[in-house]
C-alpha cells in the first residue's frame, strides 16, 4: 500500500489550477496565431485572442473572466492510501480560486459559495499503487451547451455523427469558438456526459487508439468545420480544433451520445502522485 | 490594432449605428454598464415596480459581463464578456426603457433582434475568453449597484478601445 500525503496533493494541485487559469493551451494560442483563408473578421478576432492569451500569461492575468466551476478527474489505485483526499481537492480548490471568480452557487436560492466549492470529482477506480488528479476548468459559457442523446443502435455511427453535428450548430456560436468537442459514447446517461468530458484533457491534435473512433473524429471534425461557424463565430473553418471521442460498452437496447463543448480557453492538466 | 477598424464614441449617435454595418470590426470608447443574471433579473423587477433603476437605461450601454476580482492597485480583474443570450428574457423591456447598446458574445432571440431593428438599438460581440485583453482596455472601474452579488454586481467601466464586431442593428 503507497501512501500519499493530503498536504501534497493540497499543495499540488493548487499550483496546477493557478497555472491552468491564467495560461491555456499554448497549441491553441499557436494554431490561432497561424490561421489562414478565415473571413477577415474572424482572422481578426483569432488575432486578438492570440493576444489575449499573451497578455494574461505575461501579466498574471486570467486569461477569461469566467475562470469556471473546478472539475477533477481522479484516477485512484486500489493500492493508493490517502487520508483526506476529498478534503484536500476541496482546499486546493479553494487556495487556488482565492483571487479568482467565485462563480459557483445555489442552484434554487442563487446564493454565492463564496470560495468556488464544491468542485466536481469524478472518480475513476483502476489496479495499482496509482494515483493521478486531473483538472479542468469548465465555464458556464461552453458547459451549457452540452447535449445528450439517447439514440437506438439502429442511428448507428450515421445518427452519432447527425447528432454531434446538431449539438455544435445548436451551440457552437454561444461555446466560444474555436472548440474542442467532446464526445462521450456508450455506457449508461451518466456515461456518455462525464466521457465527453473527459475527452477534452486529451492533448490537442491526438487521436483516440481506436482506428473506427479515430475515423469518426476526422469525420466530425470536418463535418463541424463545415458549418461555417468560424472563430468568434464570425465565420469561415475553423470552428473546432479538435474532435475528442471516447467510448464504452453500452447495453444491447442503447446508444448514448454526449457531446461537450470546450471553448478556446482550453484549461487543463494533471498531476501524478 | 485591427487595421481599418472604426472608433465610436459610446453612446453612439443614430447617424454613427446607420454607418455601421454588421461584421465591422470597432473600437469602442466611452462608458458601459456591467450587467448579467442576477442584475437583470433586479433591473426587471425595479421597471416593473417602477422602482428607480441603479443607472439610466436611456441611452446606456449594458456589458454583459462578470469580471474577476480586481488584485490590488488593478482596476479591475479579467473582464471578457458572457454569454449574452441568458440575458435575452429581460432585453426587450430593457431596450423599450432607452437601452441602446448591449456588447456580449453569442446569439440572441428573435425578440431581441425585432427590439433591437425596430429601436435603432446595437448589439456588438465582443470577442469571448478575450478577458485579460479587455482588461486591459478599462480605464477607470466604478461599484454602482448591487455590490452583493459579487461578481454580478454592476459596474460603471471606462472603456478606451474595446474592440467589438457589429453584431445585430
Amino acid at each position: 500500500m503507497k501512501t500519499i500525503s493530503a498536504s501534497e496533493i493540497r499543495r499540488r494541485l493548487t499550483a496546477l489550477i493557478k497555472t491552468c487559469l491564467v495560461v491555456p493551451d499554448r497549441e491553441v494560442t499557436k494554431k490561432l496565431s497561424s490561421l489562414v483563408g478565415d473571413t477577415p473578421a474572424a482572422l481578426a478576432a483569432a488575432k486578438l485572442i492570440a493576444e489575449n492569451n499573451v497578455i494574461a500569461e505575461t501579466t498574471n492575468a486570467f486569461c477569461c473572466q469566467d475562470t469556471g466551476q473546478a472539475v477533477f478527474f481522479v484516477k485512484l489505485g486500489d493500492g493508493v492510501f490517502c487520508d483526506g483526499l476529498r478534503e484536500a481537492i476541496e482546499l486546493a480548490t479553494r487556495d487556488a480560486y482565492a483571487d479568482a471568480r467565485k462563480s459557483v452557487a445555489d442552484p434554487l436560492t442563487r446564493l454565492n459559495s463564496g470560495d468556488n466549492t464544491p468542485p466536481i470529482i469524478e472518480t475513476e477506480l483502476v489496479k495499482g499503487d496509482v494515483l493521478e488528479i486531473s483538472f479542468l476548468a469548465k465555464g458556464a459559457g461552453s458547459e451549457n451547451m452540452t447535449k445528450l442523446y439517447m439514440l437506438t443502435p439502429a442511428d448507428g455511427r450515421d445518427g452519432i455523427i447527425r447528432s454531434v453535428v446538431a449539438a455544435v450548430e445548436a451551440g457552437g456560436r454561444n461555446a466560444c469558438p474555436p472548440l474542442v468537442v467532446g464526445v462521450g459514447i456508450g455506457g449508461v446517461s451518466e456515461t456518455a456526459c462525464a466521457l465527453a468530458k473527459k475527452a477534452l484533457l486529451r492533448p490537442l491534435g491526438a487521436h483516440n487508439e481506436r482506428e473506427d473512433v479515430k475515423s469518426l473524429e476526422i469525420e466530425l471534425l470536418k463535418r463541424i468545420n463545415a458549418l461555417g461557424i468560424g472563430v468568434a463565430a464570425l465565420g469561415g473553418k475553423t470552428t473546432a480544433l479538435a474532435v475528442n471521442a471516447e467510448v464504452c460498452p453500452t447495453h444491447i437496447g442503447m446508444l448514448p451520445v454526449a457531446v461537450n463543448l470546450q471553448c478556446h480557453s482550453v484549461r487543463h492538466g494533471t498531476v501524478k502522485f | 490594432m485591427i487595421e481599418n477598424a472604426k472608433h465610436i464614441d459610446l453612446p453612439p449617435t443614430p447617424a454613427d449605428i446607420k454607418n455601421l454595418n454588421v461584421g465591422d470590426v470597432v473600437y469602442l470608447n466611452g462608458t458601459v454598464y456591467t450587467a448579467r443574471d442576477q442584475a437583470h433579473k433586479r433591473m426587471a423587477l425595479a421597471i416593473e415596480h417602477n422602482e428607480a433603476l441603479p443607472f439610466d437605461l436611456d441611452g446606456a450601454a449594458i456589458y454583459y459581463c462578470g469580471p474577476t476580482p480586481a488584485r490590488d492597485g488593478e482596476i479591475i480583474g479579467s473582464c471578457g464578456p458572457t454569454t449574452s443570450g441568458r440575458m435575452d428574457a429581460y432585453t426587450p423591456l430593457f431596450i423599450e426603457n432607452g437601452l441602446k447598446v448591449m456588447i456580449g458574445k453569442g446569439v440572441r432571440s428573435d425578440e431581441v433582434i425585432t427590439a433591437i431593428k425596430a429601436r435603432g438599438a446595437v448589439y456588438f460581440s465582443a470577442i469571448g475568453g478575450a478577458a485579460a485583453l479587455y482588461k486591459s482596455c478599462v480605464v477607470k472601474a466604478e461599484p454602482v449597484a448591487y455590490p452583493d452579488l459579487g461578481c454580478e454586481a454592476v459596474l460603471r467601466l471606462t472603456v478606451k478601445d474595446f474592440p467589438a464586431v457589429v453584431s445585430i442593428k
